[in-house]
């Protein structure tokens, strides 16, 4: 273990690798996301994740948001157990039935002020799935929506970028939760 | 001598044989059936319906052979598997949720998928419209002294998909364990129902999203089976490569993960990184990171170019170089070891009898592999080794991936080595009279088994049995008697799917 902690210690951090423009881009993005939400929240922003029906395609994409290439906790973004530390609600997937009242609930458990990103195409209006007896539709049937991020699933930098849109609206006007 | 499947087929109208006979058998036969089910001698691979009709694959596996029995039920009624079999149970609960068909002598009579929210009664049915009012369910009572509950769900803690856990505990241990899925229930089944290939195959692979190119790949060789479609050599070969690329970022995925709930983020972190890799890898290689929407029927939509090539093999080379370390880590750490080791144990006769696939039945002693038992091109052609343990704990769930990692890489070797030239795909032509087909692929989670019914070019009935089905209930049986905290790390090592099991 020691040898691979002092490994760490000297090789570069894999997100200053930069060989590819794709990776410069997830630089510079990053820095962005980091100055807005320095200057709205002090350096921190809670998010709580709820799959309301999603295939879990977003799931994986949203994981992926916390390794070392896109490490989004540097930013002060920061992913909670409970909604009651949240300060944005992610939410993935058509939303079910079955899950309509437990995302009203974890919604509802969430303090003002509040935002709701809705991630991936399901989100939107249900998405492929959308017409089934078992779905509801997108988010915003359910709870008011502030962004939404498209794609199936969208990529880590998609929702990089997504977040950062978020921060400069909150920044320029107070949404209303 | 005659198999068994023989036996149960003889004097039958065999109606289809893509590429597995199914006929229609008495209720007499079907009980025999069962009664083979519970004496061990077959297993069930699914059970599933249509609204006057329920169907069961079995499995003789000391001969890989498999049949599809079908019996009519014009009365809505089929004699109850489940009642000698357990395996049967959910999806009997299933059935009768979706299209009203009862299991006489079902144990359970308390519906599964359907939580009353949908505001109509068998969906796939007689479709019967009521008012949504969910109802309390009624978990399954365990009483004693001191004994009490722990309600975690339908919305977890983690990033991970929703079900609800009912814990009941005495003091730290585990008395009994129940779990309540449905809640990603999407109906995909209902809106399979008259779509056209294309649209099945976008359907197919977002059952579940971390096995969208065992879905895909499930469906289309189902759908080809029903088409009599032969799929291009080089199509074959590209499967296959993202099928192996698929298992490595799932396993390495999940190793870090099973590490992070027994709170050693290092292994995490790390295998954290090498997944982003294959992601990225097979971003570049195939168009999507989870390369979705690439197996179509008929072949692949898409080529491997030289780049994609050398980006995997790097990609390879890269995990080749940085995992060893990590898998001795594992083995070195004795905190690690202490929390894996013995815990959520999975008797070896559980796996059996559940017939379950992937790592959990490999780590009990199940030495199945859809990719060996069947051959399924191009794995006939491709040296590879299933590997087998028989402790069925945590520990062994974590030394089957890690083996699976190493044949995966030797695997991806062999294909880019011998990616033969040819077309990509074989342009399904309609079909005017009904054709079916049934196609069971390795996911990395274990078998998907997919059967699909087509006329007019267009899907009449598709089910897709998840792998989890038959998982999902072993996960109970192995947290008994370990403790509560422990949970978290034997669902991980489980890893089974929600959103494959609602549908």
């Amino acid at each position: 273990m020691r040898k691979l902690l002092f490994e760490s210690l000297f090789r570069p951090a894999l997100t200053e690798h930069a060989p590819s423009s794709d990776d410069a881009a997830v630089t510079e993005l990053a820095t962005a996301v980091g100055h807005a939400a320095r200057r709205r929240l002090g350096r921190s922003l809670s998010i709580r994740e709820v799959d309301a029906g999603s295939c879990n395609g977003c799931e994986l994409e949203i994981h992926a948001l916390n390794n070392a290439f896109y490490d989004v906790e540097r930013f002060g973004l920061r992913f909670v157990a409970s909604p009651r530390h949240a300060d944005v609600l992610i939410v993935t997937g058509p939303v079910t039935k079955n899950m309509r009242e437990a995302l009203a609930r974890t919604y509802d458990a969430v303090p003002n002020p509040k935002w709701v990103v809705a991630i991936g195409d399901c989100a939107r209006d249900g998405g492929c799935f959308a017409g089934s007896y078992a779905v509801v539709g997108g988010v915003a049937e359910v709870v008011p929506v502030d962004l939404h991020i498209p794609g199936c699933p969208p990529t880590p930098n998609a929702m990089l970028k997504g977040l950062l849109a978020l921060l400069e609206q909150a920044d320029s006007a107070v949404v209303a939760p | 001598m005659a198999s068994l499947i023989d036996h149960v087929l003889e004097g039958r109208d065999i109606l289809q044989r893509r590429p597995w006979p199914r006929a229609v058998v008495s209720a007499h036969l079907w009980q025999f059936v069962a009664n083979e089910l519970v004496q061990g001698r077959l297993s069930l691979l699914g059970l599933w319906a249509e609204p006057s009709m329920v169907h069961m694959a079995i499995m003789d596996e000391d001969r890989a052979e498999i049949a599809i029995i079908s019996l009519d039920c014009p009365d809505r009624t089929y004699p109850s598997i489940g009642r000698h079999h357990p395996p049967a149970l959910r999806p009997e609960r299933a059935i009768k949720d979706l299209f009203g068909i009862t299991a006489v002598g079902l144990p359970d009579p308390r519906p599964w998928l359907d939580h009353n929210n949908w505001g109509v009664h068998v969906p796939l049915g007689d479709r019967i419209d009521v008012s949504s009012n969910a109802a309390p369910y009624p978990f399954l009572p365990a009483t004693g002294d001191g004994v009490h509950q722990i309600a975690v769900g339908p919305v977890h803690a983690g990033i991970i998909e929703p079900g609800h856990f009912r814990f009941t505990a005495s003091g730290e241990t585990v008395v009994r364990l129940e779990q309540r899925l449905g809640y990603v229930h999407k109906g995909i089944e209902g809106l399979m129902a008259g779509a056209d290939l294309e649209r099945g195959a976008q359907l197919a692979g977002r059952v579940s999203g971390d096995s969208t190119v065992a879905y895909a790949f499930a469906f289309s060789k189902a759908a080809e089976a029903a088409l009599e479609l032969v799929v291009p050599e080089r199509a074959m070969f590209l499967r296959a490569l993202m099928a192996e690329l698929e298992r490595l970022a799932n396993h390495l995925g999940d190793i870090g993960a099973i590490c992070n709930d027994a709170s050693f983020t290092l292994i995490h972190a790390h295998c954290s990184v090498l997944r982003e890799g294959v992601l990225r890898a097979s971003a570049q290689a195939f168009g999507h990171r989870l390369m979705r929407d690439v197996i179509v029927p008929g072949g692949v939509a898409r080529d491997l170019g030289d780049e994609g090539k050398k980006i995997i093999q790097a990609t390879l080379d890269t995990i080749r170089r940085r995992f060893p370390a990590l898998v001795e880590l594992y083995d070195n750490t004795a905190s690690l070891q202490d929390r894996t080791v013995d815990t959520g144990v999975l008797k070896s006769a559980l796996a059996r009898q559940y017939a379950a696939g992937g790592y959990i039945g490999r780590a009990s002693g199940r030495a199945f592999d859809a990719r060996r038992t069947f051959a399924y091109p191009p794995y006939d052609a491709l040296q590879f080794e299933v590997p087998v343990l028989s402790e069925g704990d945590v520990n062994a769930r974590v030394w089957i991936r890690v083996r699976e990692i190493e044949q995966s890489l030797a695997l991806i070797e062999q294909i880019l080595s011998r990616l033969p030239a040819s077309a990509l795909r074989t342009k399904p032509r309609p079909l005017l009279e009904a054709g079916e087909g049934m196609a069971i692929v390795e996911g990395f989670r274990g078998d998907v088994l997919v059967w699909v019914r087509l006329r007019d070019g267009r899907i009449e009935r598709c089910h897709l049995r998840d792998p989890s089905w038959f998982q999902w209930p072993l996960l109970e049986a192995a947290i008994e008697g370990n403790i509560v905290a422990d949970f978290p790390l034997c669902n991980q090592s489980f890893n089974c799917s929600y959103s494959g099991h609602d549908l």
